[in-house]
């Protein structure tokens, strides 16, 4: 009958270095899975951030950037505009994308710019031991709030997906989860749509991944998928927050 | 083609264009920003791409991910701009990728002023990002020579793999001069598929590339410090290039001076001469390698009773003419900051009060 789960062509063989019940490592598979099934690998260029994936080029079998923290999506422009037949993605963290590179992201996707984001939202810094990220939760207690989070003090988290929707350059924005099965089918469907606008030369696309952290946020692996689905999912809400097209008829519609 | 009178940052940029450069990202700044407007309407008429960035952050990134990726690109700036692009540079630098910054100095530090100064001489050729690494940098005189090192920088960064930093400041960008761009300068770009993430099926290879700075293995990250201080070493054994002024004759004081800077030590030079005054010039072109023998030949010159490090600056190529000088005569700096340039009757009376 022959192999039918195999690993994908554009995941390397290397063991990674997550954490028992870390997400990276779903998320690495389906973005692999998808650039096997569209074809792509031998035009793809990913471009890595600095946080736990920094080492993702170990990972895939295919050209790799390593951006400085937060400056992926500026990396990314720079390729996808002087080479626009690559396939190019970022993959990044709370710190990197929404804390950092903030600047970055808002800019590239309100420019429009032709590559896809995949964006591992955990609620916490992870590299680094568990430090406060823009996206941790309220009342979350991290190395640097050991008090919970006081919204009073530094404000709520942040909703990168929403807030990137709120810019009128149509693009794609998702979000998804890879915590169970069930959102992880949905997770794959998103994340291929999202290199199938790129193909198009369509828009911006980015997939926010809603992931867990056990080791920083103290929890066992079963415990942080738990918490994670209880409180980072009634928070960080799953679906498809804009596409392309309902922005460009909102705007005809005008 | 022949002359044309052209603004300095303008040259720059259509120098780039000619030497086969048709990237450029970058963001304003005042004294360059006619740099990226000249672009942004000539990049699209020769087919070449024009991003404005939000920030020198971003673009000293957007250098990075296209340089990366195989392709010429370069992009121009002014001092508070190239503390921002420092990292990047410093990135860059790690990875091993070739490409061209230009820096068009104004008074600092802080946010100092819009007028000109030559306030980054430090930043430019002892680090300015973190980390043992440097940059090739030239420093031209004149709106010419200007177009003639953005049309060399390609090559070299390329040569060496390395970001090349052309040193100006805002009157090389702001005045008009006649500029031709000589066509033996213009260069084809060298073959990339060894190390750049240009797709491997543009490589036709299974086998990808990796541009990356990090190297957790401290034994391995020995290696790559290694590997650049060659290169740094390669660039003091064939890239130094200077001219020497008035160095035959049988001068007392020696002047250290680079770009405009160095304009006003030539006149102060020829009307002391017509005193019977003698004076000689070292003038450096590459700031890094810097020229030392020739700074030392200079200053062991017989009757050569002192060195002069003339610069708008508070004092920062002095130490490096101090250091080649190796104690032969005394070394002193004169120079003034905040955009005001040296008159040559300033530089005539430094020099005359020197040989009292």
């Amino acid at each position: 009958m022959g192999k039918t789960f195999k690993r994908p062509e554009a995941l390397s063989e290397m063991d990674s270095h997550y954490c028992p019940g870390c997400t990276h490592g779903v998320a690495h598979r389906l973005v692999a899975e998808v650039i096997d099934e569209l074809g792509i690998r031998g035009r793809t260029v990913g471009i890595a951030p600095v946080g736990c994936a920094v080492l993702a080029y170990n990972y895939f079998t295919f050209d790799f950037q390593e951006a400085a923290h937060g400056r992926a999506p500026a990396m990314a422009t720079g390729i996808k505009r002087v080479r626009p037949d690559l396939v190019v993605f970022t993959y990044q963290g709370d710190g990197d994308l929404a804390s950092i590179g903030m600047g970055e992201i808002i800019h590239a996707a309100n420019r429009g710019e032709k590559f896809t984001t995949v964006f591992i939202n955990n609620a916490v810094y992870g590299m680094t031991g568990g430090q406060m990220a823009p996206t941790t939760m309220p009342g979350q207690r991290t190395t640097t709030s050991p008090f919970g989070r006081d919204v009073k003090d530094v404000g709520m988290p942040i909703k990168v997906a929403e807030l990137l929707s709120a810019l009128q350059t149509p693009a794609y924005i998702t979000r998804q989860s890879v915590i169970k099965p069930k959102y992880i089918v949905k997770a794959k469907k998103a994340i291929k749509t999202a290199f199938e606008y790129q193909l198009e030369g369509r828009c911006f696309s980015f997939v926010e991944l809603v992931s867990t952290c056990p080791t920083n946020w103290g929890f066992t692996p079963v415990e942080a998928v738990k918490w994670a689905e209880e409180t980072l999912l009634s928070y960080y809400t799953l679906g498809e927050i804009k596409t392309p097209e309902q922005a460009e008829g909102g705007s005809d519609a005008k | 083609m022949g002359k044309i009178l052209m603004k300095g940052n303008e040259a720059i940029g259509e120098a780039a264009i000619r030497a086969g450069c048709l990237n450029y990202f970058a963001y304003p700044i005042t004294p360059q920003s006619e740099v990226a407007e000249y672009l942004s309407h000539r990049m699209p008429e020769v087919g070449g791409l024009f991003l404005q960035g939000e920030s020198e952050v971003a673009v000293g990134y957007m250098i990075f991910g296209a340089a990366g990726c195989g392709e010429r690109v370069f992009t121009t700036s002014s001092s508070p701009g190239v503390s921002l692009m420092s990292e990047a540079i410093s990135y860059i630098a790690a990875a091993q990728c070739p490409a061209v910054f230009v820096n068009i100095m104004r008074g600092g530090p802080g946010l100092g002023g819009i007028l000109p100064s030559q306030a980054d001489y430090f930043q430019a050729t002892k680090g300015g990002g973190h980390g043992d690494y440097r940059m090739l940098v030239m420093a031209p005189a004149s709106v010419q020579e200007a177009a003639e090192m953005v049309m060399m920088a390609f090559p070299l960064a390329e040569k060496y793999r390395n970001p090349v930093m052309i040193l100006g400041d805002g009157l090389i960008g702001q005045m008009m001069e006649p500029v031709e761009f000589p066509e033996h300068l213009k260069s084809e770009p060298t073959n990339k598929d060894e190390w750049a993430t240009n797709g491997m099926d543009t490589r036709k290879s299974s086998r990808r590339n990796l541009v990356k700075s990090l190297f957790l293995d401290p034994v391995k990250l020995n290696e790559n410090n290694l590997i650049l201080k060659e290169k740094y070493e390669r660039m003091k054994r064939e890239e130094i290039r200077y001219e020497a002024y008035n160095i035959d004759s049988d001068y007392n004081i020696l002047i250290v001076s680079y770009g405009t800077m160095s304009r006003v030590c030539k006149t102060a030079i020829d009307n002391l001469k017509e005193e019977g005054i003698e004076v000689g010039m070292i003038r450096p072109q590459t700031l890094f390698p810097f020229p030392e023998n020739a700074v030392y030949e200079a200053a062991s010159k017989k009757n050569c009773a002192m060195a002069l490090s003339i610069e708008m600056s508070m004092g920062q190529m002095v130490e490096d003419v101090e250091r080649c000088v190796h104690g032969k005569c005394p070394v002193k700096w004169y120079g003034k900051c905040g955009g005001e340039v040296p008159t040559p009757e300033e530089i005539m009376d430094v020099v005359r009060s020197n040989l009292s």
